[in-house]
């Protein structure tokens, strides 16, 4: 209800726009207007980090974050974090290997917070993994495996690095 | 049982088909699923803990643009039966509405339907309700005293139900014993809570007849109730089962969500959307688990070897019971745990209070059993001084006693106790842990090591209905597999369960690779609806791998049988004298001699002419089987065989305590887990690290809390606390394989691992901690900070 507001974002590498009630969360425009449902809600009130998506890279929880405050800004939700069809990104892959989940719903939001964290901290180590990743809530893993992934995404990391060094 | 040593992809790293789905975004969840035309709907909840409904008016929301029905509970019952129960209570009616009377607070009154969600919760707020507030009650001991408010008022008690057992030579054994420990634990009020709250998709399709459901279901019987409850036959409502469920762990059932959907899909000629907010999943769905006292005397010899055991059990079952006391007759099968004691005494009791009412969760009722049993043998270890892990070496049922039949009557197929329990103990370097943990109390913690054994009993059967109601007769709990080869020769599995994360796409690839020794990767897994597949239980009771096993191996034997007698036909020579090799029929004497895969698909599909008689044309089987071991009722004696499988894991906990704050930190997990043979390693790893993580959350931080008038204290995640990456440490597994005598590979049940000790093991390590500085055991879960400071300062107030 009450105002609507005309707005356009980029999401995924994409020009998007649409009409929207003042109220909707950026999670309700991804997935209603959008139609990207890779973005899940868990809690609706910021807790459970589910829903989280990268805002100008940074991670944010969409369900507590108005579409409108994101007119403007750069979305990448996790259907952008690899190309359709195309490889993986290291980080999927290694959530992949890992077996970093079980029913999958939380997984959006681990791969994204995962994603974020690497970005700006290429070598976590535990504390920081733990840190990044302790705003998103998974009730099948126990973490052990979430864990591993981010681990093995960092040191491929690191791997491709040490090429480019040589080079 | 095939030898696993010959296992090709059964028990080997393989990838887990089903993540590329979701690491994309792509999994999907009845969320995600909107036909055109979904309207949706909003809950008005009852604010008062009993309160009789006087009027509810609805006009405000009907005059709300976007808003196209106002139900209630009245208008609702008269067109629908009440929802199942597994008991016999004639007057306690389970409805999705309230009518006349709500009887816990956030139950539902009325539903209002808009065409989008935000419309409908608006409306919602609309909805004017007068209540009459009734007497509450919430303590289940006081529900159980004369004179207290009652729940269901025509029921006349608060009891649902009473249950006693008495197995073996209760009196001698107890008279021979040289003492009893006594010890009340509490296990309190939780739930599995998982990250996607309950949902379900209804459209009704007048010209077909057909009710087209899709739910984030993990529920036995979950189409016929549905359809039973709506009045219509059950072959008009479609379930589908490829939603991906996102968590459930045994709540999922969700059959008051699926008739309120259906009955409005029907009446509006549209299709019906309920997607529950995280208050009304935690408070409204009727989704809460077990909340328990147990009373245990455990009797035991001056050696400390057990002689008899005793278990009273009050469980709080909420407003409404549907199928929660059930859960009381399950832990039967494990009564003893993984210990050799000759005599036990069992009394049940099943108690409504007004709270959200209570639901299968994780482990069916083991896990409080577990604890409480776990509990008593730490105490009987501190009676007697005696080494924790001692005691339970001395007492473990020996690996050369299996079958090993327990005083209820339930064999346990096989195991190997004090192995797994060197395992975890070596693992953990044990020496180096009591360093360690010399080391966290040097430092001013309190610290101590919590050891927990318990038993994992695996492969659902429905017993435990006759168990607490013998006129419940049911003694099956098939579960189906069918069976396709194509005319190119590929191969699909078709299956109609639907999954919450157990990875049973890989599950049924891998096993029917091993049957038929073809690659896994080449078979495609499909989810049939349910009304195009086969029987099916759905994924409870750590049940798939065992009984879908049984399944797989028997549509690959038909298959495989089918394949033989087309190859002999076609090579000349007698059935007997041909072996099935990897697809290929192959003459035993004569290697060289074989019909290949290909060319038996194409005679069975396209050449009757070399089609041997009474061989049916296709590749097409089906096979349902029954669970391991079903097929008996109770005996009159109380004895019963209740799951065929016993899985078995050790928990090694290293536990610190801010002595100032009780604020309690798990600075080490280590356990050792034996499932029999494993299907898939990293998906059982999976399954033990999270169900771990679970019970450190049942065991220091989760509770639903109510205040003295029935209001829930915990209505979101900021006071619900599930545990996070800050609470659960890296846990580390070592696994064990005592193969099943009676399963097709010898796995066991998985999908209740680490739930089944480790709240035992954190309270063990806990306890452990608090007894080296003389506190008293805390003996209730969760061991919140308040409960541990208020034990260490009762302690020190008694001592100044
Ligand atoms: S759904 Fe946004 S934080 Fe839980
Ligand atoms: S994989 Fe299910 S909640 Fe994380």
């Amino acid at each position: 209800m009450g105002t609507r507001h005309r707005v356009q974002l980029t999401v995924n590498g994409e020009r998007r726009s649409g009409d929207t009630a003042g109220r909707t969360s950026l999670a309700d425009f991804l997935r209603d207007t959008l139609g990207l449902t890779g973005t899940h809600l868990g809690c609706e009130h910021g807790v459970c980090g589910a829903c989280t998506v990268l805002l100008d890279g940074s991670p944010v929880r969409s369900c507590i974050l108005l579409a409108a405050q994101a007119d403007g800004h750069d979305v990448r939700t996790i259907e952008g974090v690899s190309p359709p069809g195309g490889p993986l990104s290291p980080v999927q892959e290694a959530f992949c290997e890992t077996h970093a989940m079980q029913c999958g719903f939380c997984t959006s939001g681990m791969v994204l917070a995962s994603e974020a964290l690497l970005a700006t901290t290429p070598h976590p180590d535990d504390a920081e993994i733990d840190e990044a990743l302790g705003g998103n809530i998974c009730r099948c893993t126990g973490y052990v495996q979430i864990r591993e992934a981010v681990r093995v995404a960092a040191a491929r990391t690191a791997d491709d690095e040490r090429v480019v060094v040589r080079d | 049982m095939t030898e696993r040593a010959a296992l090709r992809w059964v028990s080997r790293p393989g990838a887990v088909r089903e993540d590329r789905r979701f690491v994309t975004g792509h999994g999907r969840y009845v969320a995600d699923i909107t036909p055109p035309g979904t309207l949706h709907v909003g809950l008005v909840t009852s604010p008062h803990a009993h309160a009789r409904i006087t009027g509810i008016d609805a006009e405000a929301a009907l005059a709300l643009d976007g808003v196209v029905a106002v139900l209630t509970g009245e208008e609702l019952a008269k067109e629908t039966d009440p929802l199942r129960q597994y008991l016999d209570l004639p007057d306690v009616h389970w409805r999705p509405l309230a009518v006349d009377v709500a009887r816990y607070a956030g139950e539902w009154v009325a539903a209002v339907v808009a065409t989008s969600r935000a419309v409908a919760e608006d409306g919602a707020e609309l909805v004017s309700v007068d209540y009459d507030p009734l007497p509450v009650v919430l303590d289940p001991e006081a529900a159980l005293r004369p004179g207290a408010p009652t729940v269901h008022t025509g029921h006349g008690t608060n009891v649902l139900a009473h249950r006693e057992f008495s197995w073996g030579d209760v009196a001698g054994d107890v008279a021979r014993a040289d003492g009893t420990t006594q010890v009340r634990v509490r296990w309190n009020r939780n739930s599995t809570v998982p990250i996607e709250t309950f949902g379900v998709v209804a459209d009704w399709d007048e010209h077909r007849q057909l009710l087209d459901v899709w739910a984030s279901i993990q529920m036995p019987q979950f189409p016929d109730q549905l359809a039973s409850a709506l009045r219509i036959p059950g072959n008009q409502v479609r379930v589908h089962f490829d939603v991906d469920v996102g968590g459930s762990y045994g709540v999922k059932r969700g059959i008051k969500h699926g008739v309120l959907a259906g009955y409005l899909a029907r009446q509006l000629h549209a299709p019906v959307k309920l997607i529950e907010d995280r208050a009304e999943n935690m408070h409204g769905g009727d989704f809460h688990g077990p909340d328990r006292i147990f009373d245990i005397a455990l009797s035991y010899t001056a050696d400390g070897v057990f002689t008899s055991i005793r278990i009273d059990v009050v469980d709080d079952e909420g407003a409404y019971p549907g199928r929660s006391p059930l859960q009381l007759a399950k832990p039967i099968g494990a009564i003893v745990g993984p210990y050799r004691v000759p005599s036990a005494v069992y009394h049940a009791t099943a108690v409504t209070t007004n709270k959200t009412g209570q639901v299968a969760v994780r482990g069916f009722g083991q896990a409080p059993t577990n604890y409480a049993i776990e509990s008593a043998v730490d105490a009987v270890a501190r009676e007697l001084g005696m080494d924790r892990f001692e005691i339970r070496r001395r007492n473990f049922v020996a690996p050369d006693e299996f079958p090993y039949r327990i005083p209820s009557g339930t064999e346990y197929d096989s195991g190997d106790y004090p192995a797994v329990l060197d395992k975890a103990v070596t693992l953990a370097d044990l020496p180096a842990l009591e360093r360690r943990r010399d080391e966290l109390r040097g430092a001013g913690k309190l610290a101590g090591i919590g050891v927990a054994t318990c038993l994992e009993p695996g492969g659902g059967n429905a017993i435990f209905e006759n168990i607490m109601n013998p006129a419940n007769d049911k003694t099956t709990f098939p579960e189906a597999c069918r069976l396709r080869v194509d005319g190119s020769g590929a191969v699909v599995a078709v299956v109609s369960i639907s999954s919450a994360g157990q990875s049973h796409d890989t599950m049924v690839a891998t096993l029917l690779g091993e049957e038929l020794g073809r690659d896994p990767a080449t078979v495609t897994v499909l989810r049939a609806d349910s009304l195009s597949g086969m029987p099916s239980q759905s994924p409870v009771g750590s049940r798939m791998t065992i009984v879908l096993g049984e399944a797989i191996r028997a549509a690959a034997t038909d298959l495989k049988d089918r394949l033989l007698r087309v190859g002999a036909h076609n090579l000349g020579v007698p059935v007997a004298d041909v072996d099935y090799v990897d697809g290929d029929v192959v003459v035993r004497a004569d290697s060289e001699r074989r019909l290949r895969w290909g060319e038996i698909v194409a005679i069975a599909h396209r050449k009757q002419h070399l089609m041997p008689d009474g061989v049916e044309p296709g590749l097409e089987v089906v096979h349902v089987a029954h669970t391991p071991r079903s097929g008996g009722l109770t005996a009159p004696d109380g004895t019963v065989q209740l799951y065929p499988c016993f899985s078995f894991e050790t928990h090694l906990v290293l536990a610190s305590i801010d002595p100032d704050t009780g604020v309690v930190d798990l600075d080490r997990y280590y356990l050792a887990h034996d499932c029999g043979t494993v299907v898939n390693p990293e998906v059982v790893r999976g399954m033990v690290y999270g169900g771990t993580a679970h019970g450190i959350g049942v065991a220091l931080y989760e509770q639903f809390a109510y205040d003295d008038a029935g209001q829930p204290l915990t209505q979101s995640f900021m006071d619900y606390l599930l545990p996070s990456t800050h609470e659960i440490p890296d846990i580390a597994d070592d696994e064990h394989c005592t193969p099943s005598p009676f399963t097709t590979f010898g796995q066991k049940g998985a999908g209740e691992a680490g739930y089944m000790g480790a709240p035992a093991a954190v309270a063990s390590a806990v306890n452990d901690a608090l007894a080296a500085s003389g506190v008293a055991p805390v003996m209730s879960l969760p061991m919140k900070p308040s409960d541990v400071w208020a034990a260490i300062n009762r302690t020190t107030e008694g001592n100044s």
